[in-house]
């Protein structure tokens, strides 16, 4: 039978990611359309009780393979190459993230199927899915249909929401599968380690971004001062997190945080895709940024083109005199 | 050691891109330079070559794409490859992830890299992917989106960042990496390098020389089919301002904020 087969990324206390959980969901509402089955696979020892309640989400199903372990795409591609072909899955799904990348490209050259990325919408066409693509920058929307079957879709982060359906349950099948020989040859050696202070950015209702244009480390200094006098915190780019300026626990889009806080001002930030997956349902987008060009300034409400070190000193200034006023 | 660079010529950044709405795909005429995050790639095996840890034999530059990506290769020399692979015929035109994935490592076959590496993704249009289609090809461990490499009896002690943060990983050669900008400053090339960059060996492989079946490539072999180009959907564009005098620019700002009672 066909059936769409998605990925459940989880950590290592078994909690499953909510962009998984949401391809579930999408996967289960599109599977009614085709008169399918959507079902989920995870690695990994997960409890019984943690599988089934995948079932609310809308699998019908759950394999499980408990030999393999989660963190590395390769066992994985393994495991999910296996179900498909045994089960006859004509569909696999990933929610946003970087695992559903690797894994579902590794399933490409294994199965020989076709892969879409970064989709943020799918559709039922004449009893097939086809994936809705942004383009170049946001500039173009395509549609991408599949010749032969399976076809792999990995969703843009963020892409499908989660539909929880209460008391639903899945049944849990558990599967062996011989990993290949390559898929053994990387180790996890640590995995998740948090990289500077534990700061929370997802409560706050105002957000100052910080970005490379911010020209060092401790120039988010002037982020600081302008989020503290806003009554915000700081928040930053993937860019500034891994070159080490800003802490991990404030990183923003694809492998970080994501927020929708009444106003993000980004100071010093190009807008690449992958931030602005986790940040564009702010209510109130302001930017600014030296380059005229950057895409942020396709996706905010004011943007202003000029030398942040200027800027930001000054606002911060004239947001206290006129809070304080 | 011998390290595989995979290269891609892409539009220059500063160049309208658009989708021919004729073959439904992207119009590659125009400027087009050597992909940003390949660059990277490049630098990570000069910094491997340059430390004391491995013997690094060769460094050779490797791309698939119409006549014009030879500019790329050039660059990609002047960067510090010792050669270059060009992987060029009218059979891959309109190849999608799956058959250009299958092309690259049919010809990365003929070169047997210890490692190959590449840029996480292109300026362009393919998101993360290559790189793992490559390595399940070639039956060789991958990561991707990878900022620290250490190399060390045969293996690399990579670091990324992933869902839950930073993951250390263990990989044992031959390997698939590709690299995230953060991992280096990529070196600017030498008058020298550049000027001497058109003198260095140069191989051009059709498809049938490196073994690649041709129904597997090109838009007939392809997996995936674009059916429709649409326009992005509509919003309202936001007022840009220019920053003349700062006094003035904070005082529309500040006003801005006021507007939306966010003060």
């Amino acid at each position: 039978m066909a059936g769409i087969l998605v990925y459940a990324l989880h950590d290592d206390e078994g909690n499953f990611n909510k962009n998984s959980l949401g391809a579930i969901s999408e996967a289960s509402k599109l599977a009614s359309e085709l008169s399918s089955e959507a079902a989920a696979v995870v690695v990994g020892d997960v409890a019984d009780d943690a599988c089934a309640g995948l079932g609310a989400y809308g699998a019908k199903r759950v394999f499980r393979a408990k030999g393999a372990s989660e963190g590395l795409a390769q066992p994985i591609v393994d495991v999910m190459a296996k179900v498909i072909a045994d089960e006859g899955f004509t569909y696999a799904l990933f929610g946003g993230g970087l695992l559903g990348f690797e894994i579902g490209a590794g399933l490409t050259a294994r199965l020989n199927a076709g892969v879409t990325m970064e989709v943020t919408e799918v559709k039922v066409q004449d009893g097939k899915l086809v994936a809705v693509r942004p383009v170049l920058q946001d500039s173009a929307v395509v549609d991408v249909g599949y010749v032969g079957e399976p076809g792999i879709i990995i969703g843009r982060l963020n892409a499908f929401d989660t539909n929880e359906v209460d008391g639903a349950s899945a049944d849990v099948v558990d599967v062996d599968v011989d990993l290949s020989e390559w898929s053994t040859k990387a180790r996890m050696i640590t995995r998740g380690e948090q990289r500077g202070a534990d700061v929370n950015i997802e409560d706050a209702e105002i957000l100052v971004g910080g970005g490379r244009g911010l020209g060092e480390k401790d120039n988010f200094k002037l982020a600081e001062d302008l989020a503290d006098a806003l009554g915000g915190a700081v928040a930053a780019t993937r860019a500034v997190v891994d070159a080490g300026w800003y802490p991990y626990a404030a990183q923003i889009g694809q492998t970080g945080k994501t927020v929708a806080p009444k106003l993000y001002l980004a100071a010093g930030i190009s807008g690449a895709i992958q931030h602005k997956v986790g940040m564009q349902n702010s209510e109130s987008i302001l930017a600014i940024n030296k380059d005229p060009n950057a895409p942020i300034f396709e996706f905010c409400d004011l943007g202003v083109v000029g030398d942040l070190h200027k800027i930001l000193p000054k606002l911060t200034e004239a947001v206290k005199a006129k809070k304080g006023g | 050691m011998k390290i595989c660079c995979l290269v891609k010529e892409v539009p220059d950044a500063a160049v309208q891109k658009r989708i021919d709405s004729g073959t439904k795909r992207l119009d590659r005429s125009g400027e087009k330079n050597l992909n940003p995050f390949d660059t990277h790639g490049i630098e990570a095996a000069m910094q491997i070559r340059e430390g004391d840890v491995a013997e690094v034999d060769e460094i050779v530059a490797v791309t698939m794409g119409p006549e014009s990506a030879v500019r790329a290769l050039h660059k990609a020399v002047a960067l510090g490859a010792d050669r270059s692979v060009h992987l060029t015929d009218e059979t891959l035109a309109g190849s999608d992830v799956c058959a250009t994935g299958y092309a690259l490592a049919k010809v990365l076959e003929s070169e047997q890299p210890d490692l190959v590496l590449l840029g996480q993704q292109s300026d362009d249009g393919e998101c993360y992917t290559i790189g793992a289609v490559v390595a399940d090809h070639l039956k060789m461990p991958s990561l991707t989106q990878v900022i620290k490499i250490d190399v060390a009896d045969g293996k690399l002690t990579c670091e990324r960042q992933a869902e839950y943060g930073y993951d250390t990983v263990e990989v044992e050669l031959p390997a698939v990496i590709s690299v995230g900008d953060a991992i280096n400053e990529p070196r600017y090339p030498s008058l020298k390098a550049i000027m001497g960059a058109k003198k260095k060996a140069l191989s051009t492989h059709a498809t049938s020389d490196v073994g690649i079946e041709s129904d597997q490539v090109g838009e007939s072999g392809s997996k995936t089919q674009v059916l429709a180009i649409n326009p992005p959907p509509e919003k309202q564009p936001g007022e840009i301002v220019e920053d003349e005098d700062t006094n003035e620019t904070v005082e529309k700002i500040v006003a801005w904020l006021d507007e939306r009672k966010l003060l």
